[in-house]
């Protein structure tokens, strides 16, 4: 705060220039790179407050935290695992992402590609706007529209399909881990599109028509140029959209009748996610039954960095060799 | 397929330019062809007795893929055929798509103006029977409009001066481990959100659930996404701008305030109001922070509150069709709120757009 220190006359608006004497440029200097430190702080305070919390529960726990299939958290031991809980999140987020890609690719090149012009601005606005739909409202069509139209694919699944044991089905309301990751799949598409529209669209022009020149349909045009270009993007895309599916609370509450148990049958109800658990059990959890949700959703943290990073990581390779920009 | 060409050419030897080209089919032939696998998928449909619409859909939808790859690669060759392939799984994909979204756009209005009207909107749940019609989501708008203002409060200037020390002042380590941790924040789960203001705030420092707790796990989800858009729009000024301010002698921190910020407002502003588009609908925190209230409490420092998404979540729960009625009319009213803030949001981004 040194403000009329420099003894130099000849030089005061060059010291202006670059912003350190100025008293109002310190001032805004500070409070930009305070504000900058203060969201580092704020990282790592949640970082530390929910290993914190976290780790007493776990000290609490009388079974194994990672291994059991019990959530007794407000019993007198506390008994917790998270076994089932990692499990039905990433099964059913897996399922959502296998769902969801291809068919996200499809209408991202459908925008991009095959849509007459007409349609393809209109449609990408429309595409954008659903990815804005809130989860509860995802979740409430999911468990009044959807759960009662899948019993019909279900009884045809297990009719089918149902001697692999994966896709048996006793009947009853269709509230299984399968479902939510249906809804997650329908959920996670708009975020998906968008992202892959945007990665398309930046595919080199030229080689496009450099290959339609030469002769090259307009399918062989995608495979040689478009999609090699816009494969990064693409997983990226998908990574992002795994990340949601695997943090969505609401929706996958809504449409999941929970229970403790890893079930060989995708179809029948059961199983449960980390968020959903938490949503769930939260009004009823005592002190420790907080904790001890407070540490599965520290693993659901943990969970969400990691594929987070894994997709950053891919998209700054990508922007190495990409260069175009819009 | 170059039999089909031999075979062809000497039928019509008075003209050599269509022995060149394989034959097409004609320009209508996927139109037909849809319509074709369309009424075969109904016709099954009906003659197996199958109960869901769904399954005639994927049926015709499966036929229309097998008939047009027979049918171009009969006529037009295999690499035709394939091209074909393509375009109509593309074209299914999109129609496979569409069902499922424009139903929950569908379902929300035509269920959710049975009971929407001014009376829902103006009163509260407070004395209602959730078994009964009646009720309304007042406290529930209210509580949303607070907290999503707090959240902003909080995280509208922290982002937008975080995204300025990024673009005008970042350099070295610390530049990249902020851009790094927003990059790892966009990520974080609402619900983490909402636990970690809960072990801090609720847990640690005592104090009870309230509409500012809830406005805090939003702010935390809001911040990443308002340091991304600003810092986008605030690269996208030109350099000559902030050369030509700073020649006249202009300190930086006043080049920043009166030229850079007012170049990038449209953009900062979409940016920001996407942001709250976006956790206008997030209920986890809600849930664990806020905790829900049937009554008007218009302090959101103390005492429970209700949000819209919270209320749908509520409504949802309580598991009768009057409730269902009530979740359907808020989630239409929350739609439309989170609508009417994009649209606006790009409006704005279009009528400040930098023209070139």
């Amino acid at each position: 705060m040194a403000t009329d220190t420099p003894p130099a006359p000849a030089t005061p608006e060059q010291g202006s220039a670059r912003g350190v004497t100025h008293r109002g440029d310190r001032m805004f200097r500070g409070l930009s790179r305070g504000s900058g430190i203060a969201l580092l702080v704020l990282m790592a305070a949640i970082a530390v407050f929910l290993s914190w919390r976290a780790a007493l529960a776990i000290g609490a726990d009388e079974a194994n935290f990672l291994t059991s299939f019990e959530w007794d958290a407000n019993a007198d031991p506390p008994r917790f695992g998270i076994a089932v809980l990692a499990f039905g999140t990433v099964v059913s987020s897996l399922i959502a992402m296998v769902l969801a890609v291809p068919v996200a690719v499809g209408i991202a090149l459908f925008i991009s590609h095959y849509a007459p012009r007409r349609l393809a601005t209109p449609l990408g606005y429309v595409i954008d706007l659903l990815a804005a739909v809130p989860s509860i409202v995802y979740g409430l069509w999911g468990a009044l529209f959807l759960v009662p139209h899948l019993t019909g694919l279900y009884t045809w699944l297990d009719e089918y399909l149902g001697w692999t044991g994966l896709f048996a089905y006793d009947g009853g309301p269709a509230r299984s881990l399968f479902t939510a990751a249906v809804l997650l799949a329908i959920m996670i598409l708009p975020i998906v599109t968008n992202v892959s529209r945007e990665v398309f669209r930046q595919s080199p022009k030229m080689q496009e028509e450099a290959a339609l020149a030469l002769g090259a349909t307009r399918w062989e045009v995608i495979r040689m140029s478009v999609l090699p270009f816009g494969r990064s993007g693409v997983i990226s895309a998908s990574m992002l959209g795994l990340g949601r599916a695997l943090g969505e609370t609401m929706a996958v509450a809504t449409v999941l009748s929970p229970s403790f148990l890893i079930k060989a049958s995708l179809l029948n109800p059961g199983g449960g996610t980390f968020a959903q658990n938490i949503a769930a059990g939260f009004k009823e959890a005592g002190s420790t039954g907080r904790d001890a949700l407070i540490a599965s959703g520290l693993v659901l943290f943990v969970i969400t960095l990691l594929v987070n990073g894994a997709a950053r990581l891919i998209i700054a390779r990508r922007k190495e060799y990409s260069g175009a920009n819009a | 397929m170059s039999q089909t060409v031999l075979a062809e050419a000497p039928v019509e030897p008075a003209q050599p330019a269509p022995s060149l080209r394989r034959p097409r089919l004609p320009r209508w032939a996927p139109l037909g062809l849809a319509a074709l696998a369309a009424a075969l998928g109904t016709g099954v449909g009906l003659l197996a007795g199958l109960e869901s619409r769904l399954q005639w859909g994927l049926m015709a939808a499966l036929l229309y893929v097998v008939l047009t790859v027979t049918v171009a690669g009969a006529v037009e060759g295999a690499r035709q055929a394939r091209d074909r392939l393509a375009t109509s799984v593309i074209w299914v994909c999109f129609l496979v798509a569409v069902v499922p979204l424009a139903s929950l756009l569908w379902e929300t209005v035509a269920r959710g103006v049975q009971v929407l009207d001014g009376y829902f909107l103006t009163h509260s749940m407070n004395g209602v029977i959730t078994m009964e019609p009646g009720g309304g989501i007042y406290h529930a708008l209210i509580g949303t409009l607070e907290q999503v203002g707090l959240a902003t409060l909080i995280a509208a200037p922290i982002g937008l001066l975080t995204a300025v020390y990024l673009v005008e002042y970042g350099t070295g380590r610390l530049a990249k481990a902020v851009t790094f941790f927003v990059d790892v924040m966009t990520g974080v789960p609402s619900i983490v959100a909402g636990l970690f203001v809960l072990s801090f705030w609720i847990i640690i420092l005592d104090f009870g659930y309230s509409g500012f707790a809830g406005a805090m796990a939003l702010a935390i989800l809001m911040m990443p996404i308002v340091v991304r858009s600003t810092e986008e729009m605030l690269r996208l000024v030109p350099n000559e701008l902030r050369e030509a301010s700073l020649a006249l002698g202009v300190p930086k921190w006043k080049t920043i305030l009166k030229v850079v910020l007012p170049t990038a407002v449209g953009g900062i502003t979409t940016g920001v109001m996407l942001a709250v588009a976006r956790v206008a609908g997030e209920s986890a925190p809600v849930l664990l922070l806020v905790f829900g209230s049937a009554q008007i409490n218009a302090n959101p420092f103390e005492g429970a509150q209700s949000s819209l998404p919270y209320y749908i979540y509520e409504q949802w729960a309580n598991g009768n069709a009057p409730s269902y009625d009530r979740a359907w009319a808020a989630a239409l009213v929350l739609i439309a709120f989170v609508m009417i803030l994009n649209l606006v949001a790009r409006g704005i981004a279009r009528w400040k757009a930098p023209k070139h």
